[in-house]
């Protein structure tokens, strides 16, 4: 290996590792507010990147219609609570947001050929598309069982994670897609090319972590989620609803995770189930943070991101195996500085 | 904070239908006996994975239903025993060391079997002693990383895997055929059924169903739960990597494809459809999550007009129904509308008494305190306090609201360490020692807020307490081994139930009983570990009068057997007739001591709880 493919594979790494930080943050971040280990967390990476990709192509993507199915749930569920404690005007609200937008968004992507639009826009429409799906997701599947242990809120997780993949495999199929670059540009610095888009990537990881930083440090609603993340039932007392923030929560989970997707679908081939392995990786990044600490994992994430860079270059065959074992010295360590029994939740 | 109707999935109540669980497998035997001579070859394959898959199953429900941990990583230990087995009984060229395996499906078994111990002690070392989402998320990366060694190794064959696996011989028979192996699979699984519900009902069982909700408690009470977790977690890998042998031997080949980690999240499927909580919903999972599955692949992709693995939506979206609307899964459904056979279990009155530790003279001092602080940040909680409690005492230890009793009394038992000072008992230094460790040199406690297993029966509540004066753990239990020890165990906890009043409740789940009989069962449970020195946390509030009067009384009797008393508590009255000595806390300090009579004249006393003497 020489200096110029060990730089190329760093900044493959450092580029992977940025989305991997984003991810692992938006890990953190759900554990911290539901206590839910979010394993679907990766789907939504797979949801953006292939529904911008379903855009590109000029197709309808299928995942409008899983925003309908899921809103039409949502009012099903919310809909006569709705109507009695806030009236008409709050049920039209529900139904405003859970069936006429997804509809008009329906509407907006027969009609109109989307497919001309700049990808600036064609990302908006995704994120249009995709996000609103988190909270919905949120209220159909974890709300009901918000008190639950953590235990059973990792199930569900996991089963939500089953019926996800099975729908994008249903919506987009087995072929993977990539999307054209944000920038084909390419800069040499020293010895050392650096892509445009490797730079959009970095650059979009670190605007979104510095504005989740102004998010929770600034905003009621960022100071909401950080109460509820230190103490629930004190939050609650506060006058914050626990369920505000899941589906806050849950949205920003969703905005990571397709923006992530839109970020990496230029670099790779992003298949139906491609967003599991990712999301994992994310979760490695979170574990070296102990689910707790945002910086820790960030550079966790970085890390992970370098080791699967130069892993693939010396045993590619055994590239998932190198960077799942990272988590053992992570747990050797935890394990022997813990000392109290503590009751699970 | 769960409430009851969304965190049972993971209930460790068993099926009350006890009697009726004693005929099943007895009924099933026979029935399946015929089933290969009636049925066409398809169902009796069917019936093969059913059985193949409610193995892993059953190690689930252990795990996940009755422990309160799960793992992901079931197909990957599928995997080892198939594997273990494929290439010892394939390969032609085994290196020397390990050639006297080759050629013998018992040995691989055997072989499997290990390695699988080793990888499960390994992987729940690492993860065990952590909050329990580790474990999950440890053997989400197992499953993953083993997966992609199976396809990767070429002594594994990759992708394309290992052929020609010879079938398991049985006392000179072949077994070919999908009706002959039917048997082996279905023998394993019930023996598997019978030894796991033998576990359950035994001193070790009773330790892993308290994982569950009751881990402080069970550490109090001396047990170790890192290493009762390991054990479930153990016991569940075996399962699965039996399961994988048999598969390997049913299957004659080998590839990557059946143990990979969505294999895994199946058989958690299977494990909380059935229900969790039961051994008997592992049988109804596995059959149900495959029949359904057969039924789905064949018209799902008709639906689609697709083909690829649609049922998983399904799956998916039944999962995320059952969890919220019957998370006990099928089972408690079926079974409730059966006769509750809940026989009231025999306790053999005449079993021998447990041998007991010798007391410590009247008069000796047994805990002594010494400038013991405590500082939360710059809260001084504790400061500089002393005291002191001999054999054949009662002390109290009162004082208002926010005083610093319960700190007090968490640096005393072990729970919490001192910031300075020390606290000794019998001469040794508590501070760093474990709960559990403290429990074993005769120190037993209550909780203020009272810390027991609500679906479990009183008497089996009150045996955790007899946990470290038995010694039989979990191979004895499932095979029955251990009934000499168990009885006397039972024999005991009955004892002290009677001791303190409640043997009219003694087979009622603990859950029912008013909160102060659950106080009393608490200290009946501390009982049984035949302790020297008893710390009580307020012990008599919620009492009605003649209650408190029983329980007075018994404190008295413990006291003169030269049992050691320190209690906690608010109700003045019960103090004052009750206690040899009083110390008063206020602002985390000792503002008196002495005689009952002494403190109530105490100015600083009358201060500290009337505001200033009248």
């Amino acid at each position: 290996m020489d200096l110029e493919i060990a730089m190329l594979l760093g900044q493959d790494g450092i580029t992977n590792g940025a989305i991997y930080a984003l991810l692992a943050l938006a890990l953190v971040l759900v554990f911290a507010v539901t206590r839910v280990i979010f394993i679907p967390q990766g789907e939504f990476v797979a949801y953006g990147a292939l529904t911008l990709a379903m855009i590109e192509a000029g197709r309808l993507p299928g995942t409008v219609w899983l925003l309908l199915a899921a809103g039409v749930l949502v009012v099903a569920l919310d809909g006569l609570d709705a109507l009695r404690r806030g009236g008409v005007g709050r049920l039209v609200k529900v139904v405003g947001w859970n069936i006429v937008y997804p509809l008009a968004l329906v509407a907006l992507m027969r009609f109109v050929p989307t497919n001309t639009w700049p990808l600036a826009a064609k990302v908006a429409l995704t994120m249009a598309v995709v996000v609103p799906l988190g909270p919905m997701i949120y209220r159909v599947a974890y709300q009901p069982v918000a008190e639950a242990s953590v235990l059973i809120l990792l199930i569900v997780s996991v089963a939500v994670h089953v019926a996800m993949v099975g729908l994008a495999l249903l919506f987009f199929g087995a072929e993977g897609s990539r999307t054209s670059a944000f920038s084909d540009a390419s800069f040499t610095v020293g010895p050392m090319m650096v892509s445009g888009q490797s730079l959009w990537v970095i650059g979009t990881s670190a605007a979104l972590i510095v504005a989740l930083a102004l998010f929770f440090g600034r905003t009621i609603y960022g100071k909401a989620l950080r109460a509820t993340a230190i103490n629930r039932a004190g939050a609650r007392l506060m006058g914050i609803s626990p369920a505000l923030a899941g589906r806050l929560t849950f949205m920003l989970a969703a905005l990571i995770g397709a923006l992530s997707g839109v970020l990496i679908a230029p670099i790779a081939t992003i298949y139906y189930d491609t967003g599991f392995l990712i999301g994992l990786k994310g979760f490695v990044a979170a574990i070296i943070g102990g689910l707790a600490s945002y910086p820790i994992a960030a550079l966790g994430a970085i890390l992970v991101g370098v080791l699967e860079a130069f892993s693939s270059f010396w045993a590619s065959a055994y590239k998932e195996v190198i960077v799942f074992t990272l988590i053992i010295p992570v747990l050797v360590w935890r394990s022997l500085t813990s000392h109290h029994v503590e009751e699970d939740e | 904070m769960s409430t009851p109707a969304s965190s049972s999935v993971v209930t460790s109540r068993r099926s009350g239908s006890a009697g009726l669980l004693r005929v099943l497998p007895w009924l099933m035997l026979g029935l399946l006996l015929l089933v290969p001579a009636t049925l066409s070859p398809f169902y009796v394959t069917l019936l093969n994975y059913i059985g193949l898959y409610a193995m892993v199953a059953l190690g689930l429900v252990l795990l996940t239903g009755v422990g309160g941990l799960t793992s992901f990583g079931q197909g990957a230990f599928v995997g080892l025993g198939a594997y273990t087995t494929a290439v010892l009984s394939t390969s032609e060229t085994l290196p020397g060391w390990i050639a006297w395996a080759g050629g013998s499906p018992w040995l691989a078994l055997v072989i499997g079997l290990v390695l699988t111990a080793i990888v499960a002690v390994v992987l729940g070392s690492l993860t065990l002693k952590l909050s329990g989402h580790y474990l999950p998320l440890g053997t989400i990366a197992w499953g993953i990383s083993l997966y992609f060694l199976f396809g990767t190794m070429e002594v594994l064959g990759g992708h394309t895997g290992l052929t020609g696996i010879p079938p398991i011989s049985l006392f000179g028979w072949e077994l070919n055929e999908g009706g002959e192996i039917f048997y082996l699979i279905w023998a394993f699984l019930l023996v598997a059924i019978l030894t796991t519900s033998n576990l359950l009902d035994s001193r070790e069982g009773r330790a892993i169903r308290a994982l569950k909700g009751g881990r402080v408690m069970a550490e109090s009470m001396g047990v170790d739960t890192s290493r009762s977790r390991m054990i479930i977690f153990v016991i569940a890998a075996l399962h699965a990597a039996a399961s994988g042998w048999l598969y390997a031997h049913m299957q004659r080949f080998v590839n990557p494809t059946p143990f990979g980690l969505h294999i895994g999240i199946e058989f958690l499927f299977m494990a909380v459809v059935g229900g969790a909580g039961h051994v008997w919903g592992a049988v109804i999972g596995a059959a149900v999550i495959t029949i359904l599955k057969q039924w789905l692949q064949d018209w799902l992709p008709v639906l689609f007009g697709a083909s690829g693995n649609f049922e998983v939506i399904v799956f998916g979206v039944m999962m995320v129904i059952i969890l919220q609307r019957a998370p006990n899964g099928l089972w408690p459904l079926l079974t409730h509308w059966w006769p509750d056979a809940n026989a009231k279990r025999k306790v053999d009155a005449g079993a021998a008494p447990l041998p007991r530790r010798e007391m410590p003279k009247s008069g000796e001092v047994l805990l002594s305190a010494i400038d013991v602080t405590r500082k939360f940040g710059g809260l001084v909680a504790n400061n500089k306090m002393n005291l002191s409690v001999a054999a054949g005492e009662i002390l109290a230890l009162i004082g208002p609201n926010g005083a610093g009793k319960s700190t007090m009394f968490n640096q005393v038992s072990g729970v919490d360490t001192p910031t300075s000072g020390e606290v000794l008992f019998r001469g040794q230094d508590v501070a760093g020692k474990t709960s559990r460790e403290v429990a074993r040199m005769g120190m037993s406690r209550t909780f203020q807020h009272v810390r027991l297993l609500a679906d479990m029966s009183v008497l089996e509540n009150v045996a955790i307490g007899t946990h470290m004066r038995g010694s039989k753990s979990v191979l004895p239990a499932a095979w029955r081994l251990d009934r000499a020890e168990e009885a006397r165990l039972l024999a005991e906890a009955a004892r002290q139930i009677e001791r303190v009043g409640l043997a009219e409740h003694m087979f009622d789940a603990a859950g029912s009983l008013a909160l102060g009989q659950q106080r009393i069962l608490e200290i009946a449970r501390a009982l049984c570990s035949d302790p020297c020195l008893l710390l009580l946390d307020e012990p008599a509030a919620g009492l009605r009068y003649r209650e408190k009067q029983i329980l007075g009384d018994l404190l008295k009797k413990l006291r003169g057997e030269g049992m050691a008393i320190l209690l906690v508590e608010h109700d003045m009255d019960f103090v004052m007739g009750l206690v040899d000595r009083v110390v008063v806390m206020e602002f985390g300090e000792k503002i008196a001591e002495g005689l009952p009579e002494e403190v109530q004249q105490n100015p600083a006393v009358l201060e500290a709880y009337l505001g200033g003497v009248a």
